[in-house]
């Protein structure tokens, strides 16, 4: 069955009629064709699919779009601000924090949300790995996706754009 | 996914109503149970009423000293609340060792309550299941029993309810606010799981919805959560511990024991809970509670590693409460 939609994705106000089994992820690849936000488990188990919803970070493939309606979206391709990158997305550069990348949108926009979570607090990288455990990385990327949350933390205390 | 229409509740009356009138309707709210089991097709809903935007979004302090958790409360808000982390330490501290991030952020306080069992064999089609399928029988019996209950459990279902949250909301006596086409009612959480039916996890009736949950005032007993795992984070109990202990005079005024992962419900010891009253404040005592305890479990070949885990972290947890007095 179908539902009109209206929300924004970075940036962006989309009206749309989806079907109401699509999930928010599905609505932003497959009917947006952003590709950023990548498509793992499919179970809500390896936050491959991370975006922030209203500024908090979530997992869309079990969040149906149908429920997004009003709401305002951000995946890792919207956190730019133009050329310049996020400080987050810059320090997973700076640290070689992937491998295959597959994951890398989705940790990236976790770990901003996390560290607006966090508001500044002085985090240990054990503090680091827990908060971030909801984002799995086959390659086990774990130590300089670890170091690049810690570089975008000492750089940017509350995770917001800079 | 079978297809479903989907509507959005503007009050509790609207909701409940809407799916009190449709055997085939449920409420959703955060969805990140309910999807996985519509996606798997365990869950068959062809309506969907969607509960989350309901105003049942605050934690209230009440007059009695106590706070009242709307249903719709998020993990993540929940477990940050300071009203929830000062005076009932061991729900916050539960609801972080819950899920991931993403996960807590779109979870809801009625949501957790009704999350269903992550045995194996209920999330797999292609076996018998009694919880998933009734009448076709358990497959963890003489299958994989490691995630299976200890306590309580019966020949049609061994198991377990997953959530860290409701275990210390049992510790803290709390009270499940519900609105049905009757009206309103409440339920203790200790009476609110049930297993006489398996496919029916609790006493709820078809429509009647989760509006909240309240807590009684703080005892004043200093209180924890501890949960044991096979990994440090983002996994389910294999026991878990809710536990509040006060020492008076090198003995147990007051304790309360709630566990996880050993039962289709969060287990209040109360044969530990009764050995322990008045008795010394020591390790020996606290490991004759928990001995007192286990000796009404009923292990299946698989879980028996459940009595010595359960033991240990249970004189743990008491240990260390007993210890900052």
């Amino acid at each position: 069955m179908d539902a009109s939609i209206t929300m924004t994705v970075d940036g962006r106000e989309h009206t749309l009629t989806v079907d109401t089994r699509t999930t928010l992820l599905d609505v932003v690849r497959d009917h947006l064709n952003n590709w950023s936000p990548k498509k793992g488990c499919d179970h809500g188990q390896c936050g491959a699919c991370t975006m922030l919803v209203d500024g908090r970070r979530v997992t869309t493939c079990l969040s149906l779009a149908v429920a997004q309606d009003g709401r305002d979206v951000v995946t890792a391709a919207g956190l730019a601000d133009g050329d310049q990158l996020h400080p987050v997305q810059q320090a997973f550069i700076d640290q070689d924090a992937f491998q295959c990348g597959y994951c890398t949108p989705g940790q990236v926009c976790s770990a901003v949300g996390m560290l607006d979570e966090a508001g500044g607090a002085d985090l240990s990288d054990d503090e680091i790995r827990e908060r971030m455990s909801g984002n799995l990385c086959r390659c086990g990327a774990y130590v300089n996706i670890v170091a690049a949350v810690r570089q975008a933390a000492d750089g940017a205390p509350d995770g917001r754009r800079s | 996914m079978i297809p479903f229409a989907y509507s959005r509740a503007d009050t509790t009356a609207d909701a409940v109503r809407a799916v009190s009138a449709d055997p085939d309707a449920a409420f959703i709210a955060g969805g990140t149970n309910l999807v996985d089991h519509m996606r798997l097709e365990i869950a068959t809903p062809r309506t969907l009423v969607d509960v989350s935007r309901l105003p049942l979004g605050d934690v209230i302090d009440t007059a009695d000293g106590g706070v009242a958790i709307g249903a719709s409360v998020r993990n993540s808000d929940l477990a940050e609340h300071p009203a929830v982390r000062s005076r009932y330490p061991a729900l916050s501290t539960a609801l972080l060792s819950g899920a991931s991030g993403q996960l807590r952020n779109l979870a809801t306080t009625g949501g957790n309550l009704l999350q269903r069992t992550r045995c194996p064999y209920f999330h797999d089609p292609t076996t018998p299941c009694n919880k998933r399928e009734p009448g076709t029988g358990c497959s963890a019996l003489g299958g994989y029993a490691r995630d299976a209950a200890i306590f309580a459990a019966t020949p049609d279902c061994v198991a377990t309810h997953p959530s860290d949250m409701a275990v210390a909301l049992a510790l803290y006596g709390g009270v499940v606010q519900v609105l049905g086409a009757a009206g309103d009612r409440e339920i203790p959480l200790n009476e609110f799981y049930a297993n006489e039916d398996p496919s029916h996890d609790t006493v709820l009736a078809h429509g009647e919805l989760i509006t909240g949950v309240r807590l009684p005032p703080p005892t004043g007993a200093p209180s924890t959560y501890r949960k044991v795992r096979d990994r440090e984070s983002y996994a389910f109990a294999l026991v878990s511990v809710a536990a509040s202990l006060r020492v008076d005079g090198g003995h147990v005024a007051d304790v309360r024991i709630a566990c996880g992962g050993v039962a289709h419900k969060p287990w209040r010891a109360a044969r530990a809970e009764e050995a322990l009253r008045g008795a010394p404040a020591s390790a020996a005592s606290y490991e004759a509670a928990a001995d007192a305890e286990l000796a009404a479990a009923d292990p299946l070949p698989g879980n028996e590693f459940k009595r010595r885990l359960l033991r240990g972290t249970l004189t743990a947890v008491l240990s260390e409460l007993s210890e900052e007095q």
